[in-house]
């Protein structure tokens, strides 16, 4: 009876996670097609590749605030690592690796290395400290990291990588580059960047985030969530747990960041500041935390949303960020209305039972 | 002597923190909430003196009281309008809603105003010079040290001898406790914005009195720096966010000078990292133990 009662739990959980693929593959060939037909604006086709790197932001910082339980007000710190290190490399290796994908993969790879590096230097001394002051320390790193990359000079000639944190120290080679400029940002970036990548690195991302939470480690942290003292006393190391699901989230969000920051011809630092950390953490929250599908949804329409023509138009043009204040308000205060609750509870029902077994399969 | 300069506009740039910071701290301590859109009560309070002595011709002090009255009803209708119905709300919803409110009044002060930077005119000019003009104290660093201490003074007389300040320690411990007691929890939070409101908005005058730049945006930086003060010194309690700020304030002064520019605000949240590390409920922050 109970191996039935788990395998079906099981099955849901792995329904679950399938869906998930599917909503996303089934999303990328309708767009492919509509690509080819040529049926997408240009300012849509501009927002593709950044609405990939903000729902892989997305699901990965859902990773820390939605199952772990820990807020994170840094998450673009990450990004920022992911798409400086990703930049650099891109330019470091355009003359041995010739294959634009390869470059891409490689620039990405090491962008995730750096956001792992950047979330264990954090997560190590931080995730002791609890609630709100973690919060603060998230956004203090946040800071920094832009702050840092801010005056940073990075170059490259003949002899290698150099760095400097003044322009005037910066001394290349005749035939050297120039990749960072301090304030002015990576600049000059080969465009590598493209819609497949980006499906893939969400696909890549859905896999490690749902098999993380389906598995034993991610039943510690989701417990750890519920209940720190109690998963404390059943004997679950705290510190390796936090630090797994921080760290993943951070390695994904440096993905993310490479793919974004070869996008753009130039890059700047403070791109990735406090507001973009918001923003994803918007995302997250209008999606419903702990819900990864809630996420990437949330992620694609209110990243897509201030770009569609409509919100383009003149009569709208200067109220868009008003209306998105004034809506993201007024949504909080509504999902959390005792009355409209009840109101809307036959579907609210539907959804919690099935986060409901979701959350059963997964302990 | 560029040495007591350096001190003496780190004390001015931190009692503008430790202003901002008591406004953070006090609202945290009895609501429990990060309110963010603090900061951009900050920019309103500038931009009310701003056109009230530019446009209007008031005097400067008619000003202030002005941003002040503003200021005040401002936090009140925040408060009673997103805060209020999120009281049993989890404290990641009425975070967001912070910030929504605070993107809705950076907006709003976008559309109404311009996003054109404006120049303040300070409220007081000149300044005074001492040791045959090798130190320079202008009258806004006076001012502002004497309204930072005047205000420290009388909210401590306020928070621990009033009535309403009982009802708003009682709050902070134990809402539930309080209520039981007879105080009107609501009330008492309102008008804690009330009084964080009002001291934005002196700080926004000060601020940009000594920085006279003002924008949409002003508020915000200064927001998360007094944040981190509040932080710093222990968030919730009134004297922490004093010494936050005034440390802040000469940490920052210092970092510019000594060490680089550009690197000043990396270093203030170094600092706050390294404090929370060491002493992770602030400086003068009590610690409270978990009961399970």
């Amino acid at each position: 009876m109970t191996a039935m009662k788990q395998a079906r739990r099981l099955r849901k959980a792995t329904v679950n996670s399938f869906i998930n693929y599917a909503i996303v593959i089934v999303a990328f060939i309708i767009l492919q097609i509509l690509l080819g037909q040529d049926m997408i604006s240009n300012s849509i086709q501009s927002m593709l590749v950044p609405v990939c790197c903000y729902i892989v932001m997305a699901v990965s910082l859902n990773l820390t605030v939605g199952i772990l339980g820990e807020l994170s007000l840094g998450h673009a710190g990450f990004m920022s690592l992911g798409a400086f290190s990703g930049i650099i490399v891109s330019t470091a290796l355009k003359d041995v690796v010739e294959a634009e994908p390869l470059r891409l993969l490689l620039a990405m790879l090491v962008g995730a290395v750096m956001g792992g590096i950047g979330g264990v230097i954090v997560g190590l001394p931080v995730l002791r400290l609890r609630g709100d002051y973690l919060a603060i320390v998230t956004l203090a790193f946040g800071e920094i990291i832009k702050n840092v990359i801010m005056v940073l000079y990075v170059g490259i000639d003949g002899d290698g990588l150099h760095m400097a944190t003044k322009e005037a120290n910066l001394t290349l080679a005749e035939d050297g580059i120039a990749i960072i400029k301090g304030p002015m940002g990576a600049v000059g970036v080969t465009k590598i960047a493209s819609f497949t990548a980006g499906f893939i690195l969400i696909l890549v991302t859905l896999f490690v985030v749902q098999n993380l939470v389906d598995s034993r480690a991610g039943r510690a942290i989701l417990s750890l969530r519920d209940n720190r003292i109690a998963a404390e006393s059943c004997g679950i190391n705290v510190t390796k747990y936090k630090l797994m699901a921080f760290v993943v989230s951070a390695v994904l969000a440096g993905a993310a960041g490479a793919l974004y920051g070869l996008n753009y011809s130039s890059t700047v630092a403070s791109k990735f500041d406090f507001n973009t950390s918001i923003l994803v953490l918007v995302y997250v929250v209008l999606g419903g935390l702990g819900s990864i599908r809630g996420s990437i949804i949330a992620a694609a329409i209110l990243t897509m949303l201030p770009e569609m023509s409509f919100m383009r138009s003149s009569s709208l043009k200067d109220y868009r960020m008003l209306l998105y204040a004034v809506i993201l308000i007024l949504v909080m205060l509504a999902s959390n209305n005792p009355v409209l609750r009840n109101a809307f509870g036959s579907v609210s029902k539907k959804f919690k039972s099935s986060k409901k077994q979701e959350g059963g399969a997964a302990q | 002597m560029s040495f007591l300069n350096n001190v003496i506009t780190g004390i001015s740039l931190g009692s503008i923190y430790a202003i901002i910071a008591l406004g953070y701290t006090m609202v945290y301590g009895i609501a429990k909430m990060l309110n963010f859109a603090h900061g951009d009560v900050i920019m309103v309070g500038a931009y009310v003196c701003f056109f009230a002595t530019g446009s209007f011709g008031l005097h400067p002090v008619a000003g202030v009281l002005l941003a002040m009255v503003v200021c005040t009803i401002l936090g009140m209708v925040i408060e009673g309008l997103a805060y209020k119905p999120l009281r049993q709300a989890p404290s990641l919803a009425v975070l967001i809603t912070a910030i929504g409110v605070s993107w809705f009044l950076q907006n709003s002060a976008q559309l109404l105003w311009g996003a054109a930077p404006k120049v303040f005119t300070p409220v007081v000019s000149g300044g005074l010079s001492i040791f045959g003009g090798q130190l320079n104290i202008s009258y806004v660093t006076i001012l502002t040290v004497a309204s930072c201490l005047v205000i420290m003074a009388v909210l401590s007389a306020f928070i621990g001898k009033g009535k309403m300040g009982k009802a708003m320690r009682a709050c902070s411990e134990d809402k539930g406790a309080a209520q039981l007691m007879g105080i009107n929890v609501n009330s008492t939070i309102s008008m804690t914005f009330a009084i964080g409101s009002a001291l934005a908005a002196i700080a926004g005058v000060l601020m940009c009195s000594a920085y006279p730049t003002l924008m949409p945006t002003t508020g915000s930086l200064p927001g998360i720096k007094a944040f981190t003060a509040a932080v710093f010194g222990g968030i919730g309690s009134v004297p922490g966010a004093f010494v936050g700020g005034l440390l802040l304030g000469i940490i920052e002064i210092f970092a510019k000078a000594y060490i680089s520019t550009d690197l000043s605000d990396a270093i203030v949240f170094l600092a706050l990292i390294i404090v929370l590390l060491v002493k992770p409920s602030g400086l003068l922050g009590k610690y409270v133990p978990e009961k399970v």
